[in-house]
């Protein structure tokens, strides 16, 4: 500090900043994007360890026997499913409680604002059916849920067959401290939203259930199961969240150690690790596993059913059985295994799971990147536009010395002004661009040949185009902008994308990282100086809309599933509808938070470059 | 508490052979100045559980609040006598319970008690020090019942105005000598059941003590001790009192068999042990077993069978027992020892007794919540009046303004509150109402609160587990379903029915809600040391600085003027001329 109080030594200091802004700002750059991709390099990464000496060292024996006739109950499950035409209630409520639960049920409604047309939904009703093992001699104040998606078609039968043939067998062991939850829920997503709602009575998102009737204290962890196929060669753990937000590590970690334990495969992100840690093959793969769960992380959605307990501080996670091609099968008696290992050790918790890390990256299932580690990334990315801002407040501080004509006390006024009118206009863009598209979608059915949901994404994509016509609006009628007004501007934009980006950066890692990887370059190189049409161009391919398109084609690379351009280009506008439905239905933050903060604050930057 | 004694010994003639009618107990024989009785009634629940409650009970003539001393003592134990006098309590109510009793599946229990320990107490008038002798009284007890009463201080005693009256003699109701408390965390195990099998007469040698083995009592359902202190009339004209010690065990034990077969259990399988004796101190020891959901035998099956039957109105509901009298050696038959066995057929549907209650935490975060409590009138067109107690510690700050009660839809408005806020740190939250349940309704209570940030040590050591608040209480008169009973399938004469009679018509009941766990928020307590680092860094270094930098505006200092200059200075100062 004293190297800034005194006064020649700062002046050197912010004449070097000054000087070198441009060259620092690409070293932090470069430097931001190789420490994240460094990050997947097996020895920067810590080795996953369990923290919560509850689970860590208590032995448990697995001992579920009846895998088969899980199998069994599973296509009952199925026959009663199709014959019924959706869940089959009656024969969950009569299987439960034959096996000894409390067995309760809830109906839900919920009307889209718009038709899903990829799960083709629209008026959704549907009943939950859940079945409470008492513990003996507890006191109904802490309870585990499992639960299994009631899937159309012939989709997660066996996982239904595994949960009650759990719950047959976990009814007759005496060790139970918490109660145990059973779910069945209807309509995936909707259904646990439903459920969530009804046990924690709280309705954020205007859905109608009716009250649960039988409870089991507050929950403590949650798994959700998903299982389509008798066999199964690997299990897949799915940790992300609604808007981003993960379990406590020590869930995965539990995991991890029941499946070397049992002898499962495993994996997350649908990627195996691997040993070759020190090859580039073996470092891209780890780069993809991260790569895909900052994907998924990013998107703000629910990644499975387990997604929704985050939010009401439980730890959840789902675990997905699939079936490849390959040669090493597991049994459903397995899994059984495995799952009533995992519920014996959290049926052992003492307190909430809340010794390990909350905030982290996995590039594979046994390491991990914790928060202190990959948070530098992004300071390396955030520090361009703190370096920007400083730029700009010295150059606004020390005007040219040609021009003193104008007093600065004129100055001043209309700079805000001019700052404050692109800023207000920005923001109204947003606001449309937020509310537009659901509310116009009957006149723009009525006008147009296209669907409500066509109707929906294309209005979206409408009113952020038309947002880029704005600029040449805001200024019309208004005094002549001052000289400087474009950095007055500027540095209220890098400020405002500063915070911007801290504060999603520190919610959801992996968003507020893609938002800075494209928005600062633009808010670094933008001034109304560049080539126009080439500027333009760059714009708008890092512009928040075009990110998400990018990263439409990554995710599907990186899954292996590449796509051609108009497959992606369909897939792209499906994804614009699911994020805004997800919103709707889970109150996923990210619609709002591009549509309301960050397409502002890029129409902020666009306006600079036009400025005239 | 509310087991109605009243045992109406009929001569059950629908059963042919009539052997010799039961022995009255009570009436005609003189009583001696003390008196132990000792009973187990043992229920085959809806659920295919079992529900055994033992009572012991010891009656003495004696006053201990006469000067002299007692000293001497026969069946009373001699510690909790030395309580009383020492305390002056007039009544005392002590309870462990380690589960939650399942009302939907089991039915309502003989005596209600809420998960955890429960202490009640009611003082002589003549106490001055309420306070004081509570807290000592709670210490002493803890030493006696192996417990962690000592926990019971101001911040979880309560003085509830209307819902703990007291149930022996006496016309003090002032609940100024009244203290109520509950430790919904406390776990009951071994260390606590054998200081209670010391205060029996017998102990656990002889009688149906000794059924209670901890290995088989602790493998159960639900689990619950109590002893119950109380002043009772020594005869009809109350002209003396005596007092009495009542201890109950009750405990559910889960038979869960899945598959529709018929469940069996019998005294060894239950209690690892059979019967031999009485007690040889008790005038009276008898096992009752409640048959009454089986008039024609059906279901039930009851081996070695006995013709000794008895009625009794329990819970509003009259139920009909076969007697096993302890003290007549041909109860033991020619093995000498006595292991009843039963086989009977469960059913999985749950049952809708007339009044139950529910309690939840609504809401997320870690800000605010709110408390949810349900009450449940089944009744199909009675309505009547519960007293709900709620108890809620200080750092859950209730909102009282957004209290509301609604019953179907609509505001119910209590006719009684009785709210008493808490103070931090010193006294909970009390409220205490009294609402209509309208039949056949659901009526919901919620109140909003405040999680409050505790001080770092008013922390447990396990912050992440929740701190728990206590069950809320509700108290009522229950109209009885014998007055619902229509069907007459029961043989009665004609002229005992018409007019339901007052004991029958309605009768005293008290519902536990489930114990709460609440998170509060919880500072990270891996790393204080850290934070404290870092706070301090923070401060000193980069606030300090930045402060500075912000707040000063820095020049460059001009050099020292030489020594010249400086005289020169002076002198133009004397001379009044600005300076060089």
């Amino acid at each position: 500090m004293g190297l800034l109080s005194d006064p020649n030594r700062r002046r050197a200091l912010i004449s070097l900043l000054t000087r070198l802004n441009a060259p620092i700002c690409v070293v932090c750059y470069m430097a931001g994007v190789a420490w994240f991709m460094g990050l997947a390099f097996e020895p920067f990464t810590l080795r996953t360890y369990m923290s919560e000496n509850a689970m860590g060292s208590t032995m448990v024996e697995e001992r579920f026997p009846a895998g088969e006739r899980a199998l069994g109950t599973g296509r009952e499950f199925s026959a009663h499913k199709k014959k019924a035409g959706g869940m089959p209630v009656d024969w969950l409520v009569k299987t439960m409680q034959s096996r000894g639960l409390e067995v309760f049920t809830q109906r839900f409604s919920r009307r889209l604002p718009f038709p899903d047309e990829d799960k083709e939904r629209y008026m959704v009703k549907g009943t939950n059916v859940y079945g409470i093992l008492r513990a003996p001699r507890a006191p109904r104040t802490e309870a585990l849920v499992l639960s299994a998606p009631c899937s159309p078609g012939d989709d997660n039968n066996q996982a239904v067959g595994v949960l009650l043939g759990l719950a047959q067998y976990f009814r007759n062991q005496v060790f139970w401290a918490k109660d145990i939850i059973f779910l069945v829920n209807e309509h995936d997503l909707i259904g646990m939203q439903a459920w969530l709602e009804g046990y924690h009575h709280t309705n954020t998102t205007g859905m109608d259930w009716s009250p649960l009737q039988g409870r089991g204290g507050s929950i403590q962890a949650a798994l959700s199961l998903e299982l389509s196929s008798d066999v199964v060669t690997s299990l897949d753990l799915v940790l992300e969240g609604l808007n981003g937000q993960l379990p406590n590590l020590d869930l995965a970690n539990l995991f991890y150690a029941f499946c070397q334990k049992i002898g499962v495969l495993c994996t997350t992100q649908g990627k195996l690790q691997r040993n070759d840690w020190d090859s580039v093959s073996g470092y891209s793969h780890a780069v993809q596993t991260m790569m895909l769960m900052v994907m998924k992380q990013a998107s703000g959605r629910p990644w499975g059913d387990h997604g929704l307990f985050l939010r009401y501080h439980i730890e959840a996670a789902t675990i997905k059985g699939i079936n490849s091609f390959r040669q090493y099968k597991t049994d459903a008696t397995t899994i059984g295994r495995l799952l009533e290992g995992m519920y014996r050790k959290l049926n052992n918790l003492l307190e909430r799971l809340h010794q390990s890390y909350f905030f982290y990256l996995m590039p594979s299932l046994s390491h991990f990147v914790s928060i202190g580690y990959y948070m530098p990334a992004f300071g390396l990315l955030a520090l361009i536009l703190l370096l920007r801002a400083l730029d700009l407040w010295i150059q606004l501080a020390t005007p040219p010395t040609f021009n003193l004509n104008p007093p600065p006390s004129q100055m001043s006024s209309p700079g805000v002004l001019s700052v404050l009118t692109p800023l207000v206009i920005s923001h109204l863009t947003g606001v449309a661009l937020y509310t537009l598209p659901i509310h116009f979608q009957e006149i723009a059915v009525e006008h147009f040949p296209v669907s409500e949901t066509e109707a929906v994404v294309l209005t979206a994509i409408a009113v952020y185009t038309a947002g880029l016509a704005l600029p040449h609006n805001t200024h019309r009628g208004l005094f002549v902008p001052p000289f400087n007004g474009w950095k007055v501007l500027k540095l209220v934009a890098v400020l405002y994308l500063a915070v911007l980006l801290g504060c999603t950066a520190l919610i959801n890692f992996s968003l507020g990282f893609i938002l800075a990887l494209t928005l600062v370059p633009v808010a670094a190189f933008v001034t109304p100086d560049v080539p126009k049409a080439l500027s333009a161009f760059i714009m708008v391919i890092l512009s928040p809309a075009c990110t998400l398109l990018f990263s439409v084609f990554l995710f599907q690379e990186l899954q292996e599933m590449p796509v051609s351009f108009l497959d992606g280009w369909m897939l792209y506008l499906s994804v614009i509808s699911q994020g805004i439905l997800d919103h709707a239905l889970y109150g996923s933050l990210v619609y709002p938070l591009v549509a309301l903060l960050v397409y502002p604050c890029w129409l902020l930057f666009w306006n600079i470059l036009f400025w005239k | 508490m509310r087991w109605e004694e009243t045992v109406v010994e009929e001569a059950t003639a629908d059963k042919e052979d009539t052997s010799a009618p039961e022995t009255v107990v009570q009436s005609s024989v003189p009583q001696p100045k003390d008196d132990f009785q000792e009973e187990l009634v043992i229920r085959p629940l809806h659920s295919g559980d079992i529900y055994a409650s033992f009572q012991f009970r010891t009656l003495w003539e004696t006053d201990f609040m006469r000067g002299n001393k007692v000293s001497h003592y026969r069946l009373f134990p001699k510690s909790l006598g030395q309580v009383i006098s020492k305390f002056s309590v007039r009544e005392l109510h002590i309870s462990f319970t380690q589960g939650y009793w399942r009302t939907m599946q089991w039915g309502q229990p003989f005596l209600p008690s809420p998960p955890g320990a429960e202490l009640w107490v009611w003082f002589q008038d003549s106490v001055t020090d309420v306070d004081g002798t509570w807290k000592e009284l709670t210490n002493v007890l803890s030493g006696i019942f192996c417990a962690s009463l000592n926990f019971i201080d101001s911040t979880n005693t309560v003085q509830p105005s209307a819902s703990f009256k007291p149930l022996g003699i006496g016309n003090v109701t002032d609940h100024r000598f009244l203290r109520y408390a509950t430790l919904p965390r406390e776990i009951v195990c071994t260390e606590n059941l054998t200081p209670w099998k010391k205060l029996l007469p017998c102990g656990s040698k002889a009688g149906l003590a000794v059924l209670l083995k901890s290995e088989k009592l602790f493998h159960s359902s639900f689990h619950s001790q109590a002893v119950h202190i109380r002043p009772v009339c020594q005869d009809w004209q109350c002209k003396t009192t005596s007092w009495e010690l009542r201890q109950t065990l009750n405990v559910v034990f889960d038979l869960h068999t899945p598959g529709q077969g018929k469940l069996e259990w019998s005294l060894f399988k239950m209690f690892s042990r059979t019967l031999t004796e009485a007690c040889p101190l008790a005038s009276s020891s008898k096992i009752y077993i409640d048959i009454t959901d089986d008039p024609q035998g059906e279901q039930f099956e009851v081996s070695p069978a006995t013709h000794l039957l008895s009625q009794a109105m329990v819970l509003g509901d009259r139920r009909t027992f076969s007697v096993y009298d302890l003290t007549q050696q041909i109860t033991f038959g020619t093995v000498r020892s006595l292991n009843l066995l039963i086989r009977w057929k469960s059913s999985e549907d749950m049952l809708r007794p007339l009044l139950h209650a529910e309690r939840y935490v609504a809401g997320y975060g870690l800000q605010t919540g709110e408390i949810h409590t349900l009450m449940y009138n089944n009744h199909p067109y009675r309505s009547f009046p519960v007293l709900l107690l709620d108890s809620v510690p200080w750092y859950l700050r209730l909102y009282i303004h957004t209290l509301t009660v609604t019953s179907k839809g609509k505001d119910n408005k209590p006719s009684y509150i009785h709210y008493q806020p808490s103070k931090d740190r010193v006294r909970p939250h009390l409220l205490e109402m009294l609402v209509q349940l309208p039949p056949n309704s659901v009526t919901e209570v919620t109140v909003q609160f405040e999680r409050a940030l505790l001080k770092w040590t008013e922390y447990t050591p396990d912050p992440n587990h929740g701190f728990y608040v206590g069950s809320s209480v509700i108290s009522s008169l229950v109209p009885s379903i014998v007055a619902m009973d229509t069907n007459s399938t029961r043989e009665q004469p004609l002229f005992s029915s018409f007019f339901p009679c007052k004991e029958e018509s309605s009768y005293f009941m008290r519902v536990y809600t489930e114990p709460l766990l609440v998170n509060l928020p919880t500072p990270d307590f891996s790393m204080p040391y850290n934070v404290i680092c870092l706070t301090c860094t923070v401060v000193a270094v980069g606030y300090g600085s930045l402060y500075n930098l912000l707040t000063r505006s820095f020049q460059i200092e001009e050099p020292s003027p030489g020594l010249a200059k400086r005289i020169a200075n002076i002198i133009r100062k004397m001379r009044g001329v600005p300076p060089l």
